[in-house]
């Protein structure tokens, strides 16, 4: 504490500065807490956290994970494995309505391509001595994956031709394409629920690798390929452009039409690649039920990560977060025992809580709009 | 001064802090029956605050408000209205698909669940024909003029018993002939001794129509005066708080007009669209500043519009640098080299959301593609690169574009076409709604840049802008072209007589 005798001149000095330094240290750590609750991330990230700490209280087994035969084991596994294939239609559809859009079609997608896969795969069993089964595809298993995906591509195309195009109103244009699609689909598969014999094709919802699912790869792959798209390209920032004022980006030279339609193709194949992983992981596919009800997840996956309905800002990292935090809800509510008939009231109310959140965020934004008006 | 009557409304004292700003401190203002009263300043002296703080939108922080001698508090605009102050707003916020009639007395039911609409008309047809405006009250509020729009919000204000009536920036989208509809409304007001507080930036205006000023900068009020008291030069001095040359940067000071041998850089013929304008021949050379001067509905804008690809022409061929060219899109005209300031800078320029760099690099990152990236630092160093050379006072880059104040917002995007390295700019009511420093500043700049080559087009409702910038001054009227003038005709007299036509 006391200085050193040797150096009058250093003790002379260092008391005021020290002095003053304090109470802006204080000062700019209530700064750094107030930047940290406005960061985009903060509010998806702690309600993730608040739904992970409740477990940790009142459901201690929630945190184990296990090794057996070289996998990876326990709950917050199954989490990340199961929301997968709504991390990835959330990225999609995060897109999609950052350009002021939106896509109620991408359940029906799902299911589209799950039917499309299935009837390239063929559905036949063919009994064999040993394990019972043997593999067997009409196709080859990439052109399996590739025939859905561009069947999905395509119907993503559509609904982006409806609106970048033909001027339709985002939720008309793919409404149209959530009531066809289910049709499509149970045309795709004769009505019937295909099963798939054929093993090479669980590896993408069921497998794993090194320790860890496979899907969560699919997810890691679409995830880089579409942050390296948007932000280190400048489509994100036309694609923000375009959200927050349509008129202004035109007039600015951006190819508004094209971005459009771009988002809603992307959409689609990001719903064709999680409609793979669900068919897989149910090896089958239903093209009435599979990815029912999705588009309703996926919007509120994008709105909990932090991107609003009316376009513009929006975050990838986000909306995977959102995803997140429904997907370990449902595994919470289930695994606190709640009976399953009351899940989805849980399941409201919490997501309401939430909402109103995020919507005292939404009040702190309108109070700095007023703000910013008054000073003018 | 005789002894004077007590005020119609007193502002005493009023200050209001915001996080960063102290908007106002302690200000005084008043107003008498049958006053014009023009509020003055720069953008950010606290003209909006004060407002906003007299029609409860901000309780103040201090200070009290009194009408007729009593102290209110309103609490909301709704309020302030019930107290008697009402507010018409230069963008009227009426709904555009509802009738005149509904407009003017919605909100106004009463406690009765039924409409009677037969007296909602009279009532409506009354209050309009009182300011001497006869039209179909059943007609949809959209099917009028923007001016219509504004004595229907005026009418409104009156069916709400206004003891005091705002007009914000009334005459910022009108053209002359409705600006002169207008004033006759106000005079009449005032003479049944409406107390009027009149804001604007046209500084004309405010000589024409008001009797008193009172001048508010950063924050403080520098005085009241009568208008008979102050000269143009004098009022300008007290709001900027220096010297300022009015009419500097205009056609006279500078350099000699470029010689006009050789290809232009434009050149147009027959130019048209069916329903807008027909048969334009215009030639644009570089170096020159072409002004374009017409009333409003003249085919000003839309002429722009053509030149810029936002609409596609139907008639006619455009050139540039002597090769035919097909603009069919915005972007087309960006990589042909053209630069265009729109007319309304909130819908069409601005996105509000993204920050002053994005904003500044957005037109220049578009003309180079989606996958030709600027990095970061790049679109840092151009931003602030015109940051400094157009004096745009902002934060930081990062902060989104919508806190800037007007004319700060319109040097950033001015800044976002001169990043595009433009040959020619069409500016559209570029010096609109913002102050008169930063309206001087901009104009100098772009002057700056017309004597180093690049082609301007410069479109303006102000006929004394125009005839101070231009080269050559373009004369619009019913969709057409109807006069060229070169600067050394051009003065006031001929060109509004271009305007106005023979038949006048």
């Amino acid at each position: 504490m006391t200085p050193p005798e040797s150096d009058p001149e250093e003790v002379s000095t260092s008391p005021a500065p020290l002095a003053a330094q304090a109470p802006e240290r204080a000062e700019s750590r209530l700064d750094g807490l107030r930047r940290l609750t406005r960061m985009r991330m903060f509010w998806p990230l702690a309600i993730l956290a608040l739904v992970l700490l409740f477990n940790l209280i009142f459901n201690p087994h929630f945190f184990s994970v296990t090794i057996r035969d070289d996998h990876l084991y326990g709950a917050l596994i199954d989490i990340l494995n199961r929301a997968s294939s709504m991390m990835i239609i959330a990225m999609g559809l995060t897109l999609v309505i950052a350009t002021h859009g939106i896509d109620i079609s991408v359940g029906a997608v799902v299911a589209i391509s799950g039917a499309a896969a299935a009837a390239l795969i063929g559905g036949e069993l063919v009994l064999s001595g040993g394990t019972g089964m043997t593999d067997v595809t009409q196709a080859p298993l990439p052109l399996v994956i590739a025939g859905a995906l561009g069947l999905s591509l395509i119907f993503g195309m559509w609904n982006g031709a409806l609106v970048a195009f033909f001027g339709m109103q985002p939720i008309i244009a793919t409404l149209i394409l959530l009531v066809m699609g289910r049709g499509v689909a149970q045309l795709i598969t004769n009505g019937q629920i295909i099963t798939i014999y054929y093993s090479p094709y669980y590896i993408i919802g069921n497998g794993f690798f090194l320790g860890l699912p496979f899907s969560l790869y699919i997810v890691a792959v679409v995830a880089a390929v579409l942050l390296l798209l948007t932000r280190k390209t400048a489509l994100g920032l036309f694609i923000e452009a375009i959200g927050i004022n349509p008129t202004a980006s035109r007039l600015a030279g951006v190819r508004a039409r094209t971005i459009i339609f771009s988002a809603y193709a992307v959409c689609g194949l990001c719903a064709g690649i999680a409609g793979l992983i669900v068919s897989s992981n149910v090896k089958s596919a239903d093209g009435n039920n599979a990815g029912l009800l999705f588009e309703l997840d996926a919007i509120l996956a994008v709105v909990l990560g932090g991107t609003p309905l009316t376009g513009g800002k929006f975050t990838l990292v986000g909306s995977m977060i959102g995803a997140l935090i429904i997907q370990s809800l449902t595994t919470t509510i289930y695994s606190v025992g709640v009976p399953p008939q009351v899940t989805l009231v849980v399941k409201a109310v919490v997501v309401f809580v939430v909402s109103i959140l995020q919507s005292e965020r939404m009040r702190n934004l309108v109070g700095l709009k007023d703000r910013r008006r008054g000073t003018r | 001064m005789a002894s004077e009557p007590v005020p119609m409304l007193e502002m005493k004292g009023i200050s209001k802090w915001f996080p960063g700003v102290q908007a106002l401190s302690s200000v005084d203002f008043r107003m008498h029956a049958g006053e014009v009263h023009a509020l003055m300043g720069q953008n950010g002296a606290g003209k909006s605050t004060l407002v906003k703080v007299l029609t409860g939108v901000h309780p103040p922080d201090s200070g009290g408000i009194f009408l007729e001698g009593k102290e209110i508090r309103p609490t909301s605009p709704q309020d302030a209205q019930k107290l008697g102050i009402s507010t018409v707003y230069q963008e009227v916020n009426l709904c555009p698909n509802l009738s005149v009639a509904e407009n003017v007395s919605i909100g106004r039911h009463g406690s009765s669940l039924f409409v009677n609409w037969k007296e909602m008309r009279r009532k409506a047809e009354a209050l309009l024909g009182d300011l001497n405006i006869h039209i179909d009250v059943t007609a949809p509020l959209s099917s009028y003029s923007l001016a219509i729009q504004q004595m229907v919000a005026i009418a409104r204000s009156l069916g709400a018993q206004a003891k005091i009536l705002i007009l914000d920036e009334p005459t910022s989208s009108l053209a002359e002939d409705e600006v002169k509809m207008l004033f006759t409304v106000i005079r009449r007001l005032k003479a049944q001794g409406m107390p009027i507080l009149f804001i604007t930036h046209f500084i004309n205006q405010v000589f024409e129509i008001s009797d008193r000023i009172t001048v508010l900068r950063n924050g403080h009020r520098v005085g009241e005066f009568p208008v008979v008291e102050l000269s143009r030069m004098e009022l300008i001095k007290k709001m900027v708080g220096r010297e300022i040359a009015e009419e500097a940067g205009g056609r006279a000071e500078r350099a000699a007009p470029p010689s006009l041998g050789g290809t232009p850089f434009l050149k147009v013929r027959g130019l048209g669209r069916k329903g807008t304008v027909q048969g334009i021949d215009l030639e644009v050379t570089a170096g020159q500043a072409v002004g374009v001067a017409g009333l409003l509905g003249s085919g000003r804008t839309e002429t722009a519009q053509l030149l810029f690809g936002i609409e596609k022409a139907d008639q006619g061929s455009i050139e540039i640098e002597g090769r035919p060219v097909k603009l069919a899109s915005p972007l087309d005209a960006i990589l042909h080299g053209v630069g265009f300031c729109p007319e309304d800078r909130k819908s069409e320029g601005v996105v509000s959301e993204l920050s002053i760099r994005e904003n500044i690099i957005l037109a220049l990152q578009s003309k180079r593609g989606v996958f030709h990236t600027l990095s970061k630092a790049r679109q840092e160093e151009i931003a602030r690169s015109y940051i400094d050379l157009l004096g745009i006072k902002a934060a930081d880059l990062e902060v989104p574009i919508a806190k800037l104040s007007g004319g700060n917002q319109q040097k950033a995007l001015l800044a976002r076409w001169l990043a595009t390295d433009p040959r020619m700019l069409i500016l559209d009511e570029p010096t609109r709604g913002i102050d008169v420093a930063a309206k001087l500043e901009i104009m100098a700049q772009v002057m700056s840049l017309c004597d180093k080559g690049m082609a301007v087009v410069f479109i303006s409702a102000e006929i004394h802008e125009v005839i101070r910038y231009s080269d050559l001054i373009v004369v619009m009227r019913d969709r057409k072209k109807v006069a060229e003038i070169p600067f050394g005709d051009a003065n006031e007299q001929a060109v509004i007589q271009a305007i106005a036509g023979a038949e006048s």
